[in-house]
């Protein structure tokens, strides 16, 4: 890159581009050209910088500048005074909310400065679509190595001693997992790349994938090579038509500079990827699905034993990983083991990328070395929590995981600390919950996801989840007794000791762990008919406050069912029994004396 | 070998077993509900989808579906445990949560697999209660879908698919709202489905059944103006004493006949009967395109058999080229009720029109066949209505008939009397050894030193034989479930061809595995010792051979003329249909 | 024979489920493959269309009708000129995603899954888009709208009306 003066780096991921940003890098482009410059300067449509919450995102490399929220007409500016004059666009500049000033330098950014980025290094960097950009950062270094001076055994011995473990939420340990599909002998295997990210508040695949598409090729590759497989297939979500299309280009790329396909660096080794389609079914991201998936069947777990490593795509050993998994695969090999067993915990090597949402001041995508607290990655890459409010939970793990409150701030994040506070590392969401939100409703939210998406194959899962939905509706409907929650308690435990696959097994993790953080909360709304945060619409109670009203009677007029009585000219009293909650006396009030409460 | 040990007793099993066999052999009994195997007929359902089974193993995170994990080891397995007890429950109060409650007015009332598993569990409560799922019902001219007592045990939809590669069945939509259909969720009657009736045979509760027709026949009895003749196919008398508790493979044709005649029907008859005639006309049709063959001429071989109607509905939805292959021979259910209608209502001065006509079958297809219409003359059905086994045994229960204190009779003449020939109609290999036993003699004007062509019995799937026709090697294919007869279909169709002629017979086992036969629960013993009992039955009879029923040479003197003659070909013999899905182009 | 079932299609639609089927080798393990490109080309999976995608690829139509509803992305219900899809990721969520579609619900008298009378919308609701910066997020068609209060909606429909 070094014949240019200036980048100006466009991210181009999702959020971004749905903010216009590429209108943005042709209005940049457009500029450019006008003023002659298309010479020095290059505009780079790059993969997701992970701030989402200020999108769209323009860094100007090498100074680093980081302007956010930038429109289309910013172009003009950003040009014309940056570029040409040399001047900072203050008003496009990021403002530390805490300390209230404008920061120039990407790196004095409390977002970035607790993060470390091995999956994400290339992200934001390059643009996908050039494979002479990520050729630049290394990419291919770690196949050419391989390829040349490592035998499939001392990969996946330098992948064993690293202790990477899988990043789509098991955690099993990599390393073992190409073993054991290395050791079976077949004339055909598969590397599959489950790209099927389907955890609500997910996307760290999806910005790999658009971010930097060849280290995953690339690790593929490798993969291929240590358990002896010549065919790769991503698995991705059909909903995800950027990242397809990044893809695509990269495949096309890497071909043509024969780093896929046959005798690759003219070593002999053969491998190529093609692409398959998910179609919307979560349970696809479990691995024995998935494979069902791949081979034009319904999606339905089996049991294993058989593991994929045995028998899996076309029942031929298979090894699955997932997107994260693979792009942590050539920094290993270039880097070391050691290097990489030095980032993280005991048992959790390395870094995880987290997608941080909800009610937060940073919404956007993490990645930070394992054992980084919930309380750095909430206040100070996150933010701290939006709008002043107070921090009440903290979701890991998706719809397998569980909610975390106050007192587990500063558990060190890992695999197993996840787990031992009943929550799960899952694929890496991070959904952050103040006081306006009802635990019970949190949920309910992720059980009406499970019953959704279960497969229905086995009993525990496809029955148990709906009784468990439906309890938990009984619940925010003030209609629940403390037999259901005895009862609901014990479901929880049978539909994790008996499901079939781990959708099953972890579904009613949100359930437990709300029940276990905020017992409290569910007794309100049992004992007391009463939601605390005030989000659940049947136990709301519309009430008169009898100082402001003057008696004109509109909200009488107004109420469907004449739940609303009173003289004139004196206060009107709401009877809760007849209340229906619809809100027509609220909407109807001039006077502001109608409360919900 | 691994050893394990299950609750406590120690166990030594072949690698590669599950932990459900294990338990079996030291006298555990784990329950299962959606699992069924029958190994020697290679069918297996084994989704692992209701967790019923579920077992503690040591070391193991959660509870292991004991039919579907394998043993190691070293491996401590606890099937009693309260974690086990409480899971099982559960997950049973489950499934009856979604399943409706209405067990006493339910047709598998007492056969059901899921009510007797409640039971043993002790389930006295459903503590998870919520929304059941609804389907509109589905009814067909042999199979009802009640779609709202499926368990998504998937046995259905394997036989359907994995055993009879029929393909009338999957699993749709997903979760809560899963279930197993036919496309689109339409009723089977618009599918490819055949009516073999395998779906039914293994449904564990009452979502499948068959149309009930014992009703109709019990008016139709009641009815002064009316004769009422009945036939029974063979596989019926090897499985019906099951119905009244008695052991598999117990013969009981002489108190089957005493219950039909108690019953008030009158004149008993026997399909075998009808199966000797079967023979006369296939095997006469065998050696016609044998001789042309021979002699050079355009015919088609193989022959394929045509007495099994779901065989019929097979290969004119799925394999329509193939429809002028088979035998056009109809099946004994239907030459019996043609001959009836004609020659018999003619001998006793009865207008067909009041004749009824009743079958006994242990087949769901015969529903359907007898209202085919190449079946019916001027509207009026050859066979009125054809009743199941099971139906049988309901209609002899109702009748407050003691079964099991009856003394045997025999069968009324002249269409009660049949060879050893017609009875080894009801099991797999058996037409075809009938027509072996018929055509070797006809063809080679010698008498057989033996009739038992022991290599063509059998219960594997796909089985071949040739038999010495005196220096004539004839070579004959058998199949048995349909899945086996697509896989002859398609040698055949790529030109891999080696045989004169091939039986097939829909049901695994053949008749004796009907979908219409007492429920076998999955047991394939069952079906062998019935399979036994029809042999038994062909030994016990003095005449073995077809084409020496009396009353059949007497019915071909008096009325039918010779095998294939224009009246045999009016009344005896059909053709096939075109029945494949057609597109057309929209205008 | 009564019961016969007869398909009809245009012949245009018959050449291009066959050119897709074909384009795959016929081979019923790319059905969801060939799914896909069959919806991308008529918008939908109508039954005559899944009948025909199975005498191709040698399988049972049971088998694709199985799988078309095993899918949340296949669909048998023609969209609308205008898919509104609103995101219900977690991130969406908390930030009242629910009330988005409530309104939108209200205001074009359709549930999730329908669409409208005229053709014009229809409704469906996704699973987590990938842009939880922008919550809640809706989208019409490729467009993408973020940060959509309920209030937003009637003013995001009217561009289309």
């Amino acid at each position: 890159m070094a014949d240019y003066k200036f980048h100006l780096l466009v991210c181009g991921g999702t959020g971004c581009h749905a903010s216009n940003s590429d209108v943005l890098a042709e209005n940049l482009k457009a500029e450019l050209a006008e003023h002659k410059l298309s010479e020095e300067v290059q505009v780079v449509s790059t993969g997701c910088f992970g701030f989402c919450e200020k999108g769209p995102i323009v860094k100007v490399v090498p100074d680093n500048t980081f302007y956010t929220q930038v429109a289309p007409d910013d172009a003009r500016d950003i040009v014309e005074e940056h570029v040409i004059k040399g001047r900072k666009v203050e008003r496009l500049l990021y403002v530390d909310p805490n300390k209230k000033e404008q920061i120039g330098d990407s790196k004095h950014m409390d977002f970035y400065k607790k993060q470390l980025r091995i999956a994400l290094r290339n992200c934001g960097f390059i643009n996908p679509e050039n494979i002479d950009e990520a050729i630049a950062r290394d990419s291919y270094a770690a196949m050419a190595k391989v390829l040349s001076e490592m035998t499939p055994k001392d990969v996946i011995q330098v992948i064993k001693e690293s202790g990477l473990r899988g990043r789509g939420g098991g955690g099993f340990p990599t390393g073992l997992k190409w073993e054991i599909a290395a050791n079976n002998e077949a004339d055909q295997k598969y590397v599959v790349c489950n790209a099927d990210e389907g955890d609500p508040g997910a996307f760290m695949d999806r910005s790999i994938l658009e971010g930097d598409p060849h280290t995953v090729l690339e690790a593929m590759a490798i993969c291929g090579y240590s358990m002896g497989a010549d065919k790769g297939v991503i698995y991705i979500r059909a909903e995800y038509p950027l990242a397809i299309h990044r893809l695509k280009v990269a495949l096309k790329q890497a071909r043509e500079y024969g780093l896929l396909g046959t005798n690759i660096m003219d070593t002999g080794f053969n491998h190529d990827i093609e692409l398959r389609y998910g179609a919307g079914a979560f349970v696809c991201g479990e691995e024995t699905a998935l494979i069902r998936s791949m081979e034009g069947k319904r999606g339905e777990p089996t049991s294993k034993p058989p593991f994929p490593a045995q028998e899996g795509f076309n029942k031929k050993p298979t090894n699955v990983n997932n997107v994260e998994t693979f792009a942590n695969i050539p920094p290993i090999i270039l880097k070391g083991s050691d290097w990489f067993s030095s980032i993280g915990s005991e048992k959790s090597k390395g870094t995880k990328v987290f997608a941080l949402a909800g009610k937060i001041n940073n919404v956007g995508l993490i990645e930070v070395p394992m054992g980084t607290t919930l309380r750095e990655v909430i206040y100070e890459i996150g933010g701290g929590i939006k709008d002043g409010k107070k921090f009440k939970a903290v979701q890991t793990g998706g719809p397998s995981g569980g909610c975390l409150t106050e007192k587990h701030l500063d558990t060190p994040i890992d695999f197993d600390n996840l787990l031992a506070v009943g929550s799960m590392m899952g694929s890496g969401g991070m959904i952050v919950m103040d006081e306006d939100d009802c635990m019970v409703s949190v949920a309910k939210f992720f059980l009406e996801f499970t019953v959704e998406e279960s497969c229905g194959k086995c009993a525990p899962c496809r029955i148990g989840n709906k009784r468990l939905h439906e309890l938990l509706v009984k619940i925010t409907e003030g209609k629940a007794t403390k037999k259901d929650i005895r009862n609901m308690r014990n479901l929880c435990h049978v539909i994790k000791d008996t499901s079939l696959c781990g959708l099953g097994q972890t579904s009613p993790n949100p359930v437990l762990s709300t029940l276990e953080n905020f017992y409290d909360e569910y007794m309100e709304h049992v004992e007391n008919h009463n939601c605390p945060a005030g989000q659940c619409k049947a136990l709301m109670r519309y009430y008169v406050l009898p100082d402001k009203c003057i008696g004109c009677g509109a909200c009488a007029r107004a109420c469907p069912v004449g739940a609303i009585s009173g003289e004139r000219k004196k206060e009107h009293v709401i009877d809760q029994h007849l209340c229906i909650k619809c809100g027509a006396c609220l909407e109807k009030c001039k006077f502001d004396s109608i409360i919900v409460k | 070998m691994v050893k394990l040990t299950i609750d406590g007793k120690a166990v030594e099993v072949e690698a590669g077993s599950t932990i459900l066999d294990a338990a079996k052999k030291v006298g555990i009994n784990i329950p299962t509900l959606c699992h069924m195997e029958m190994k020697d007929m290679c069918i297996e359902n084994k989704p692992a989808g209701c967790r019923i089974c579920v077992v503690e193993v040591e070391g193991r995170r959660n509870l292991a579906p004991s039919c579907a994990t394998a043993v190691s080891e070293g491996m401590v397995v606890k099937t009693n445990t309260i974690r086990v007890l409480n899971a099982r429950r559960v997950v049973m109060e489950l499934i009856l949560s979604d399943h409706p409650a209405d067990c006493l007015v339910c047709a598998k009332n007492g056969n059901c697999d899921l009510q007797s598993m409640a039971q043993r569990l002790d389930v006295t409560e459903i503590r998870y209660a919520g929304v059941q799922s609804t389907y509109r019902e589905d009814f067909s001219p042999s199979i009802i879908r009640d779609m709202d007592k499926c368990i998504m045990c998937r046995r259905c939809e394997t036989m359907c698919n994995e055993v009879q590669t029929v393909g009338a069945l999957s699993g749709v939509n997903r979760g809560f709202e899963a279930v197993v259909a036919p496309a689109f969720e339409q009723d089977l009657e618009k599918s490819v489905c055949t009516y073999c009736g395998q779906c039914v045979a293994v449904c564990p509760t009452g979502a499948l059944t068959e149309v009930n027709n014992t009703n109709r026949v019990i008016a139709a009895l009641a009815n002064p103006k009316k004769k009422v003749v009945v036939q029974v196919a063979p596989a019926v008398r090897a499985a019906l004493g099951e119905e009244f508790g008695l052991e598999p493979g117990t013969l009981v044709t002489g108190k089957m006949v005493a219950a039909l005649r108690n019953l008030g029907f009158d004149s008993v008859f026997d399909t075998d009967f009808a199966a000797d005639l079967t023979i006369m006309e296939e095997g006469t049709e065998l050696l016609d395109r044998l001789t042309k063959h021979l002699n050079g001429e355009k015919t088609h071989l193989p022959i394929l058999t045509s007495c099994c109607p779901a065989w019929v509905n097979f290969f004119e939805k799925q394999f329509p080229e193939f429809k002028d292959i088979p035998s056009t021979a109809r099946s004994p259910q239907q030459m019996f009720g043609s001959i009836a209608k004609t020659y018999y209502a003619d001998k006793i001065g009865v207008d067909r029109s009041d004749l009824i006509v009743v079958s006994i079958m242990p087949c769901l297809a015969k529903k359907y066949e007898c209202q085919r219409d190449e079946f019916k003359v001027e509207g009026n059905p050859d066979v009125d209505f054809a009743l199941t086994t099971r139906e049988l045994g309901g209609l002899i229960k109702r009748a407050n008939i003691d079964f099991n204190s009856l003394a045997d009779e025999d069968f009324d003449k002249p269409l009660g009397e049949s060879t050893g020939a017609g009875v080894i109609f009801g099991v797999t290999g058996g037409v075809i050894e009938a027509a072996v036993r018929t055509a070797y003699e006809v063809y080679t004007k010698k008498t057989l030193k033996s009739v038992d062509f022991t290599e063509l019995r059998g219960m594997e799937g796909i089985r071949h034989a040739t038999v010495d026709f005196d220096g004539l090697e004839l070579n004959i294919g058998i199949a048995h479930g349909l899945g086996n007869a697509r896989e002859l279909l398609e040698s055949i169709r790529r030109g891999e061809n080696k045989f004169h002629a091939i039986e097939i017979m829909s049901c695994p086992g053949g008749c004796i595995g009907g979908g219409g036969q007492p429920w076998h629960h999955g047991k394939q013993d069952v079906l062998k010792a019935r399979a036994k009992a029809i042999y038994a039955e062909d030994v016990g009879k003095t005449i073995r051979k077809s084409h020496e029923n009396p009353y059949i040479i007497k019915l071909y003197e008096e009325f039918l003329g010779q095998p294939m003659s224009d009246k045999a070909h009016h009344l005896l013999h059909t053709n096939y249909f075109d029945r494949e899905v057609k597109f057309e182009v929209k205008k | 024979m009564e019961g016969n079932i007869t398909i009809k299609l245009q012949q245009k639609s018959i050449d291009k489920i066959k050119e897709i089927c074909a384009a795959f080798d016929n081979d019923s393990g790319e059905l969801i493959n060939v799914l896909h490109k069959t919806q991308e080309h008529f918008g939908y999976l109508p039954a005559e269309v899944q009948e025909l995608v199975a005498s191709e690829l040698n399988c049972s139509v049971a088998k694709v009708y199985g799988v078309v509803t095993f899918y949340s992305f296949f669909t048998m219900i023609p969209k609308g000129e205008f898919p509104i899809s609103v995101c219900t990721g977690t991130a969406c969520y908390v930030r009242g995603a629910d009330k988005v579609v409530e309104e939108i619900v209200k205001e074009l008298g359709i549930k999730v899954g329908e669409t409208t009378a005229d053709g014009k919308f229809s409704l469906s609701c996704l699973r987590c888009v990938g842009a939880c910066g922008l919550a809640p997020v809706v989208m019409v068609g490729d467009r993408t709208y973020g940060r959509v209060a309920p209030e937003k909606v009637k003013e995001i429909l009217a561009e289309y009306k």
